[in-house]
């Protein structure tokens, strides 16, 4: 081994590593500057009003997302109550029933529509939903992202309830308790954490959904009283107001922009927790 | 080898044909096991067995692995169903009862034939207590006197009671190894089954658990029909009545503990039980 070859080596060695760390960097950069962007225009207009209020008319300044953000968490809620029952009882069939061959073009099934974009989701609604009930609602923008939810939490749930031991079924069955006694009180119970952790990240995703809203949803410039109504959700008003001609709306959507970035970070945070605390036994 | 002179329970030598031992109608066996197959597949794995396991007493399975003895033992609470590949043959009776009849859900078997496996496995999101009596509340029983009587006098027969009397409350996995298996024993009591099968219940222990456990065994069988698996030859002399030596899915003898390892009347029975194979 020569000398200049030792040499050549650490040149290399050095040049892959700065080329690695130059890609981190390159990585954590869009989401530094998105932040920094978002703070800097949009942390002004985030005031009382911002959360309280209606949109103003045109050309009047002033006024908030209050429906907006109302509309959001009230979406988010029926989606939560359309997906989770549905993917945690599908993710229960693919982990503890089915047989081999059905799971098989089950979970081919749920990663196809995990790759269906948004957009088409929001089609197959507006034509089996809206048209049906001859207007756009909160029904509809909820049923949506419901939809998008089932095939994540699905294939999460059965991830994480393959991952409880055999031995708790067993020793569980070996007590005389039945299978779905089993699998919901000491298999799910087990899991617990791992399938909250893939609700709310599926929740996180679908939380900044504007495409497949736009059809179903619709936006109402006003309070949503029903679930027949339309109903405004924060990256409409976002894509609303951005696409505007008006300075003020530019400032609200970049503060509603804000909140939702928040939102996810705080879904996102909860996540982290979760998992932190994962099988850690409380004193 | 009838009447009078047999004791508590019955022992059927090799010798004994199974002609005889369809004829012999023993009233003290707990599990009367009369040709009993298990397949996997097309996989024979034992292989037309037919024993009597005496009613309160301790038997033990022994044989080199893969002999079948851990089939065994799961067929006589139908945990070997869990398997799909798995199909049966022949007939198993506790006390009188066709386990295997058509009318007879496995879940009523387990709870009359109960399981404790070789790692301890208590349900990491429930306290010690909730461990104990989870067999109960998951079959109905809501009354809080009667689980926590029931905790108590199953955590005493599990000989645990004292070291967890004053945490009942605390998770049941910051138990120790030795604890956790005794835990386990005490969960499989509380639904107070007639039989308890034991698999291997110490191998994953330390010398003074394992020590722990076999006393435990011996107490246990003055209420209990206990069956246990065991790689440990000590181990299953001190602990059993009888012994049952298993090889390649066959039972090759069967007979009192002192016999079978003092006077075994087969060649293989002697050369596992000296060491010199398995």
């Amino acid at each position: 081994m020569t000398a200049s070859n030792h040499r050549q080596r650490q040149i290399r060695n050095a040049l892959t590593q700065a080329i690695a760390c130059a890609c981190a960097v390159l990585v954590i950069m869009p989401l530094v500057l998105v932040f920094y962007h978002l703070v800097r225009l949009g942390f002004t207009s985030m005031n009382l009003a911002f959360f309280t209020q209606l949109p103003r008319a045109v050309g009047e300044t002033g006024g908030g997302m209050g429906n907006a953000i109302v509309g959001t968490f009230i979406l988010l809620a029926e989606a939560v109550v359309i997906g989770v029952p549905i993917g945690v009882l599908g993710g229960v069939f693919l982990s503890e029933y089915g047989s081999q061959s059905v799971n098989w073009w089950i979970r081919f099934g749920a990663d196809i529509l995990n790759g269906v974009p948004s957009i088409v989701w929001g089609l197959v609604v507006y034509v089996l939903v809206v048209v049906p009930m001859h207007g756009f609602s909160a029904l509809a923008g909820g049923i949506v992202l419901g939809l998008i939810m089932i095939p994540l939490v699905m294939r999460t749930t059965e991830e994480v309830l393959r991952l409880v031991p055999g031995g708790y079924r067993e020793a569980a069955l070996a007590l005389g308790i039945s299978k779905w006694r089993t699998i919901l009180q000491i298999v799910v119970r087990t899991a617990l954490k791992g399938i909250v952790t893939g609700v709310l990240l599926a929740l996180a995703r679908v939380a900044g959904e504007t495409a497949p809203l736009l059809f179903t949803a619709f936006g109402n410039r006003y309070w949503a009283h029903k679930l027949t109504e339309p109903i405004a959700a924060l990256p409409l008003q976002i894509f609303n107001y951005a696409v505007s001609p008006y300075d003020d709306w530019h400032r609200q959507a970049w503060a509603g922009a804000l909140v939702l970035l928040l939102l996810v970070l705080f879904i996102n945070m909860s996540v982290r927790f979760l998992t932190r605390e994962r099988w850690r036994a409380k004193a | 080898m009838e009447g009078q002179s047999m004791n508590a329970v019955q022992v059927l030598s090799p010798a004994v044909t199974h002609q005889q031992i369809m004829e012999q109608k023993p009233t003290n066996a707990a599990l009367a096991i009369r040709n009993l197959s298990v397949f996997f597949g097309a996989n024979e794995v034992l292989k037309r067995v037919s024993i009597d396991i005496a009613s309160n007493a301790v038997t033990a399975i022994i044989g080199p692995s893969g002999c079948g003895k851990s089939t065994f033992l799961r067929a006589l609470n139908r945990m070997h169903e869990l398997n799909p590949e798995a199909r049966m043959s022949g007939e198993i009776r506790l006390f009188g009862d066709d386990i295997y009849a058509r009318t007879v859900e496995p879940v009523i078997v387990r709870r009359r034939v109960g399981m404790v496996f070789q790692k301890s496995n208590p349900f990491p999101t429930m306290t010690i207590s909730e461990n104990v009596t989870v067999g109960l509340r998951l079959n109905g029983v809501r009354d809080r006197r009667v689980l926590a009587e029931r905790t108590e006098q199953s955590l005493r027969m599990a000989a645990l009671w004292d070291e967890v009397k004053d945490r009942l409350h605390a998770p049941a996995i910051s138990l120790s190894g030795g604890q956790q298996q005794r835990l386990c024993i005490a969960r499989a009591l509380a639904v107070q089954p007639e039989v308890l099968l034991m698999d291997e219940p110490a191998s994953a222990l330390d010398p003074l658990a394992t020590s722990k456990i076999e006393d435990l065994i011996l107490e246990l069988k003055k209420k209990y029909t206990i069956v246990i698996v065991t790689h440990n030859m000590q181990q299953a002399a001190r602990a059993s009545d009888f012994t049952a030596f298993f090889y390649l899915g066959e039972l090759v003898e069967f007979g009192a503990t002192t016999k079978i390892f003092t006077s075994p009347s087969q060649k293989r029975t002697e050369d596992y039980v000296t060491g010199r194979f398995g």
